[in-house]
């Protein structure tokens, strides 16, 4: 993997895990670190184990680094699952001037080298899928596709009805602003488990709502800028065409801290050096984050990431 | 009533959903895209025995079911009830033939059976994995055939029906799997 990045000119680079602030997101947590200036007895200063690079990342970005990359372990609290733990490794790359399209050939790329050249060898039908052209998806199409039901124009109350189907008990009655927790229940229980079947799958062009740091294209419906793969119906990275708006990042940031207080979580900080960053003009650029522990896991044809991990939270 | 929150969803939480008991086979966490944390389970319906799939937002909370198991020694039956009493308490307990399900076909008298109880009433019971019955009719062993893989229709003491090697005879005691219904082997020659 280190070769495929040096054979194109993409720079190694290494950023804190301690971090006075991080992405403001309804569903991240990130963990909170206690450190005292001066001594053990001295002043707390919280701090928060990243959870991704991407901020500190895109501050080099504007120091104007060019393509960089960053194996790095990155913490999210309260994720633990068969494909969770709360401590894990997070690929991430950057590509000044390209857009998330351009990108996804090159994470294409990178998959195939990793299943197809894999130590040992990945399983036979896990080569055979990765050697076929990845499938691009549209959101939208892929819940017309599992659900016969349009993300976009269907009303909550059709979602909601497809989501009785799928044997999810609606906690309340359908309401408008809850259209992105529905979508989400949705696609956890019958989209994603029909991507990436027979050949892995790009699922793009995602909702405005849900663009988190992606840019949103202009059109009829718009749609978010970012694309996730899947192999398998698991989801293996999350990319985005990168917003470069510092107003719009702040808005949204602001935004998610107005939904974690209405969820009863604390609010986070906002991460001042990073929208001071943006604001000093970010180059154009895509980028992607990947989740190794999993990409490891398939390739040596295991079902959890504990498979892969030395020491899983519960043994750590 | 008490109620478990899907941070404490584990493989075996007996739970209420239309006010129906089952029994949570299996959990598991997701966490689709940028969204919230999701719960997909697999639950068993304890009365009926069908399997379900529930998916739970991150702080749903489903009602605890009043499930509890007794150990229970089986009596007697009048074919449309079949009568359990408690060994230390003495107090008998009768379960329909509907909610026996299969288990009817293996019970015989003193045999010790897990009775699962919802809101106090016996819903069902669950038999050894292996138990041993003798068989009450069959066709005469043929002699000189000790081979196994020759098969014939033997009927047991508790009425159930499974295929037995040539050699068995009526009389004989048998150790056989009630999940399968296969003979394992031969216990006692009569």
């Amino acid at each position: 993997m280190r070769r495929f990045f040096e054979d194109r000119g993409v720079l190694e680079v290494e950023t804190p895990l301690l971090c006075e602030a991080g992405a403001v997101d309804e569903h991240l947590d990130p963990v909170p670190v206690d450190l005292h200036s001066g001594g053990p007895l001295g002043p707390v200063r919280r701090r928060y184990l990243a959870t991704s690079p991407e901020h500190s990342m895109k501050r080099l970005l504007v120091g104007g680094s060019g393509p960089i990359y960053q194996v790095t372990r990155a913490f999210r609290d309260g994720e633990r699952g068969r494909l969770h733990n709360p401590e894990f490794t997070i690929l991430e790359w950057y590509r000044p001037g390209w857009d998330h399209l351009r990108l996804m050939d090159e994470v294409e790329e990178l998959i195939r080298g990793v299943f197809l050249e894999a130590e040992g060898g990945a399983p036979e039908d896990l080569r055979r899928e990765a050697a076929r052209p990845f499938e691009r998806v549209a959101y939208r199409e892929a819940f017309l596709r599992a659900l016969g039901v349009d993300p976009f124009r269907s009303t909550v109350g059709d979602l909601t009805q497809a989501a009785r189907g799928q044997g999810i008990a609606a906690s309340s009655a359908p309401r408008e602003e809850d259209r992105d927790g529905i979508l989400n229940l949705l696609l956890a229980a019958a989209v994603e488990k029909q991507l990436g079947y027979g050949r892995p799958a790009f699922l793009m062009d995602y909702p405005p709502s849900q663009a988190a740091l992606a840019r949103v294209k202009e059109g009829e419906p718009p749609v978010a800028e970012r694309f996730e793969l899947y192999v398998r119906g698991i989801e293996l990275a999350n990319g985005y065409h990168e917003l470069l708006d510092p107003l719009e990042q702040e808005r949204r940031f602001a935004d998610a801290n107005e939904k974690r207080r209405a969820a009863g979580k604390a609010e986070l900080p906002m991460d001042r050096r990073f929208l001071e960053a943006l604001r000093a003009g970010m180059p154009s650029c895509a980028g992607v984050a990947m989740g190794l522990d999993r990409v490891l896991m398939l390739a040596v044809g295991g079902s959890s990431i504990d498979d892969v991990l030395t020491f899983p939270i519960d043994r750590a | 009533m008490a109620t478990y929150n899907t941070s404490e969803f584990k493989a075996g939480l007996k739970v209420l959903i239309d006010n129906e008991p089952y029994l949570m086979v299996d959990t598991e966490f997701m966490k689709p895209g940028k969204g919230q944390a999701v719960y997909r389970t697999r639950l068993r319906n304890l009365l009926r025995g069908n399997v379900i799939d529930r998916t739970y937002r991150s702080g749903d909370k489903i009602d605890a079911a009043d499930v509890a198991e007794m150990t229970l020694q089986y009596l007697y039956n009048d074919s449309k009830n079949w009568f359990f009493m408690n060994p230390d308490t003495y107090e008998q307990y009768s379960i329909s033939k509907e909610n026996m399900g299969e288990a009817y076909l293996w019970v015989k008298d003193g045999l010790t059976v897990e009775a699962t109880f919802f809101n106090d009433k016996p819903i069902g019971i669950d038999v050894p994995k292996h138990v041993e019955l003798v068989v009450s009719y069959c066709e005469p062993a043929a002699r000189g055939n000790t081979a196994t893989n020759v098969r014939k229709p033997a009927t047991l003491e508790s009425g159930a029906e499974v295929q037995v090697p040539a050699f068995i005879n009526v009389g004989d005691i048998v150790r056989v799997d009630t999940r399968t219904h296969e003979y394992i082997e031969r216990v006692t020659k009569s």
